[in-house]
């Protein structure tokens, strides 16, 4: 017959060991020690966009949805053009028709409800393209809070989706301030732009920069001081979006202003 | 000890130990931390292969130049000389294996890309020439006049000229 002070004992150690993290149990790994140190890779893949060169002629979402085989007429997209209109009188007017892969091809702006909005020429103070994709953060918190690790950051920088562990919980696409994500409409999971990694990886630029007539897309090695786009980012005057969330984005603007969300 | 007490520590063990085992299993021995640590890279590492093996479908027109070279010299000198080879003739996949033949967009929505005038004078779109495709020649194709790869006015096609 157990007595009370034998049960509270033996009840003491079952807790006490199953309050154990399973973590402790591990044997000390070196390996992980030098892994989860800053690294010393060579590469840390950076954008460049120019708003001034941008045309807005899409071309650069329609390579896009071809080379990563997003279904061509679902509304979604991993990159996309915002047409900016600022008028005289202060007001700012935001479209992105289909992400604008067939382009900006009239003046009349879309404001969804509201109906098409036309801006007479003489009333516009400023008019710029502003092309969008991943920012690759520092601090990618799409990665931080999928519950699961179906999405992680390489070495060289790139957040990346692994399609057979993600379980579609779709925090991440909550939890990018950027709105980068989507659900992919064949696979089911979360889908993002990853700079083309089958491409940057061998060699090649991501299919936007190739298919960019203009030069308004750059793709570059921020650990490389003598690659072009990395000069640039270090000697002109560029920004980066929302750089209050402390995302730390790697997607550099030149010519930004003041409206771009 | 009398076992009713010892029956339900059993019972636990046991979960925790098909818990572990069915874990030992499922997860695969590549998943773990990698160079971005814990936070930011606790993933399976060879989905980083399986992503550098997605086809290339935009070669790129250095790769057009190979077999095309008399093409790429009649586009040379134009003000069309930046745009790249598949933006018009669609994506190389392995052209000319497979696809044979690149279906080429010669349709009025891909000139108007750039080509239908916006008054963006703070962008270089209001730099492009262009005109208003709903009242320049609404129903013809461009390409009936305009020579896509040599585009200037006294280069358009004789016909419309005479």
């Amino acid at each position: 017959m157990m007595n009370r002070r034998e049960f509270c004992k033996k009840a003491l150690i079952v807790v006490g060991g199953m309050a154990l993290p399973l973590t402790a149990l591990e044997v000390f790994n070196p390996k992980r020690l030098l892994a989860e140190k800053d690294d010393k890779g060579k590469v840390r893949w950076v954008f460049l966009v120019d708003t001034q060169k941008c045309v807005g002629c899409g071309f650069c979402v329609k390579a896009c949805k071809i080379e990563n085989e997003v279904p061509y007429d679902a509304n979604v997209t991993r990159t996309w053009v915002e047409r900016y209109v600022i008028t005289k009188d202060g007001k700012t007017y935001i479209d992105s028709p289909k992400g604008a892969r067939d382009g900006f091809v009239t003046p009349q702006i879309d404001q969804n409800h509201q109906g098409m909005k036309e801006v007479k020429p003489e009333e516009i103070n400023k008019a710029f393209f502003v092309p969008k994709l991943c920012n690759q953060c520092e601090n990618p918190p799409c990665v931080q809070v999928c519950p699961v690790g179906a999405t992680y950051q390489t070495a060289d920088g790139v957040v990346l989706v692994d399609r057979k562990w993600c379980i579609g919980c779709g925090y991440c696409i909550m939890g990018c301030p950027y709105s980068v994500r989507f659900f992919h409409p064949v696979y089911h999971v979360a889908e993002k732009c990853n700079f083309c990694y089958h491409r940057i990886t061998q060699g090649m630029k991501t299919a936007c920069v190739d298919a960019c007539p203009f030069g308004a897309r750059r793709i570059g090695n921020l650990k490389d001081p003598d690659d072009p786009v990395t000069k640039i980012i270090m000697t002109e005057r560029v920004n980066v979006l929302k750089e209050e969330y402390g995302t730390k984005p790697q997607v550099f603007y030149l010519g930004f202003s003041l409206e771009v969300k | 000890m009398k076992n009713h007490v010892l029956r339900p520590l059993f019972v636990a063990l046991a979960i925790v130990a098909a818990i572990v085992i069915a874990r030992t299993v499922l997860v695969p021995s590549d998943f773990g931390v990698y160079e971005r640590g814990y936070m930011y890279s606790w993933h399976r590492k060879s989905n980083e292969a399986e992503w550098k093996t997605v086809r290339v479908k935009y070669k790129t027109a250095k790769v057009c130049a190979e077999c095309h070279q008399d093409k790429v010299d009649d586009i040379k000198h134009s003000a069309h000389e930046s745009i790249g080879c598949e933006n018009c003739h669609g994506p190389n996949y392995d052209h000319p294996k497979d696809p044979i033949g690149l279906t080429v967009d010669r349709s009025r929505s891909l000139c108007i890309r750039c080509h239908a005038y916006l008054p963006y004078k703070t962008s270089d779109r209001g730099g492009i020439r262009g005109i208003d495709p709903t009242k320049h020649y609404p129903s013809a194709e461009c390409v009936m006049c305009h020579i896509p790869h040599n585009p200037k006015p006294m280069n358009q096609k004789r016909e419309v000229k005479s």
